[in-house]
């Protein structure tokens, strides 16, 4: 059902944990299936230095929190903000037709952070 | 090799199933339909097999008529009385197998009425609301015997007591509870029932549906003459063999493997509730001998399942047939289970090959699975500081 590269991040998932006083934080929901995301982020000089998740969700929304989360890292702003769901499912090498949906979650979660960090500057 | 605990999917075929089939794919290769002596030996091994299905549930041999499994037993029961009623009503419940289910949501495009009776909290339908369900034009009441995601047993004599004493054609799904219940049809007043091989360590493709002498139902497949000219096409000798062969060891050794199950299924079910926030979903003690279902809070089932996949142990999430959608079981919501603890179900089905040492290491391999999600979900800092969920 899933390939390699998506078992290997939902196994061992990069970037998981959460942060004190964040510069962008946003917590979003799936109303499809009632997944939860809780993101964090570090921003220097427009960088993304660090980032921090939580997840309640099935393998596919982990992995690509993970592998989200990693794309993000080290990006600016405007890289970031620009990454879709598409990338990260390219990135994840492909999820089932099912499962699509698991990974707009980490798409939105970054966004929604990343809103937070400008609103606050 | 791996642990397998989803034998409410499916089991392996017994040795000695297999045993009996294969002469039946060669040697006995004929069509049981022949007159000559190729299909009458064919013919010989279908007309054992009816016996002994027969046997097993206390009916007569013509009254058992060979199927390709569950679902079309049930598809079969449910269609075929109701065109022979032609319309009316139809009492069912809301956890039923999909079998059943979109069966019955069809008759409701074809003007049947149908009453989705609920469950109570531990999966159970009640013989009353059975009671107070049938209506004078009700022509048929469809009831699982034992529900194949939680493993509760259902109040089955009192509701065939209820519809004989109403009138009304009682079929029952007994998928799920035929390897493990004893069943004599006409004790627990049983119009109709479907069963299938592959529950009880026969082959897949092959099941049978029970019908009552008298009972008023339209055949299933038009072409040969084949089952009484009720269900064409060639029969399947291997399977039906097969289906003979499994059923009467299930009976025979139904005791024997019940014990082994339920001893492991308590040991299974005792360390899994000793680690926090889980609860059993389903009946405490009226279940299947081997089901154990519970809920891990604040962890998402399939991440759970497919952890456990990679450590070698096979589980299921809600039923088989749904697991890949998105929504959560239809009969743990019916039960009441908000979503988040829907979607937080493990159905652990323990069979005949499993060992305690199997058991073990599940356990352990469940709880150190279950504490990595944890770490990574957010819901479970929010139950932590609260009482209600520990």
């Amino acid at each position: 059902m899933y390939n390699d590269k998506v078992l290997e991040h939902f196994k061992n998932p990069h970037n998981v944990g959460e942060m004190e006083n964040p510069d962008g934080y946003a917590e979003v929901g799936s109303s499809e299936c009632g997944d939860t995301m809780k993101m964090y982020l570090r921003v220097d000089d427009n960088i993304i230095t660090d980032i921090k998740y939580k997840t309640y969700g099935c393998c596919a929304a982990i992995a690509s929190s993970s592998i989200a989360t990693d794309m993000a890292k080290g990006r600016t702003i405007e890289e970031a903000e620009a990454m879709t769901k598409s990338d990260i499912i390219k990135e994840l090498g492909g999820l089932p037709e099912k499962k699509i949906h698991c990974s707009l979650m980490a798409e939105d979660a970054l966004k929604a952070a990343i809103n937070d960090y400008k609103s606050r500057k | 090799m791996g642990i397998y605990l989803d034998h409410a999917a499916t089991t392996y075929t017994d040795e000695r199933v297999l045993e009996a089939m294969l002469p039946y794919f060669k040697d006995v290769f004929g069509n049981a339909s022949s007159a000559h002596g190729y299909g009458q030996e064919a013919e010989r091994g279908v007309g054992i097999a009816r016996q002994q299905v027969a046997d097993a549930i206390g009916a007569k041999r013509d009254e058992v008529y060979f199927t390709s499994g569950g679902t079309e037993s049930d598809n079969w029961a449910i269609k075929g009385a109701a065109e022979a009623a032609k319309k009316g009503h139809i009492v069912t419940s809301a956890v039923e197998h999909h079998a059943v289910l979109d069966t019955c949501k069809y008759l409701e495009t074809r003007g049947f009425d149908v009453t989705y009776l609920p469950a109570d909290g531990s999966g159970l339908i009640s013989a009353d609301s059975v009671a107070g369900a049938i209506r004078d034009d009700t022509v048929l009441v469809s009831i699982m015997f034992a529900n194949n995601e939680v493993g509760t047993l259902m109040p089955i004599r009192e509701i065939g007591q209820i519809a004989r004493a109403r009138g009304v054609l009682f079929h029952t799904d007994a998928v799920q509870a035929i390897g493990h219940v004893p069943i004599d049809v006409d004790a627990l007043g049983i119009d109709m029932l479907s069963l299938s091989a592959h529950k009880f360590y026969g082959p897949k493709g092959a099941g049978a549906l029970y019908i009552r002498h008298g009972t008023g139902i339209a055949k299933f497949m038009h072409g040969g003459a084949q089952e009484k000219d009720m269900r064409a096409s060639t029969l399947n000798t291997p399977g039906i063999v097969g289906l003979g062969a499994a059923i009467e060891l299930a009976a025979a050794e139904r005791e024997q493997n019940n014990a082994h199950e339920a001893v492991l299924a308590k040991r299974l079910r005792d360390g899994l509730l000793a680690l926090p926030m889980t609860k059993l979903n389903g009946h405490e003690t009226s279940r299947l001998p081997g089901n154990v279902n519970i809920t891990f809070r604040g962890i998402e089932g399939e991440a759970l399942m497919i952890h456990l996949d990679l450590e070698g142990i096979a589980v299921s999430t809600g039923s088989a047939c749904t697991s890949g959608s998105t929504s959560p079981s239809y009969v743990l919501l019916a039960m009441g289970l908000s979503t988040v603890d829907a979607r937080a179900a493990i159905r652990f089905t323990v069979g005949r090959g499993n060992t305690a040492q199997d058991i073990d290491t599940v356990i352990e391999k469940t709880k150190n699975v279950a504490e990595r999600l944890r770490e990574i979900s957010p819901l479970f800092a929010q139950y932590k500081g609260d009482k209600k969920y520990v």
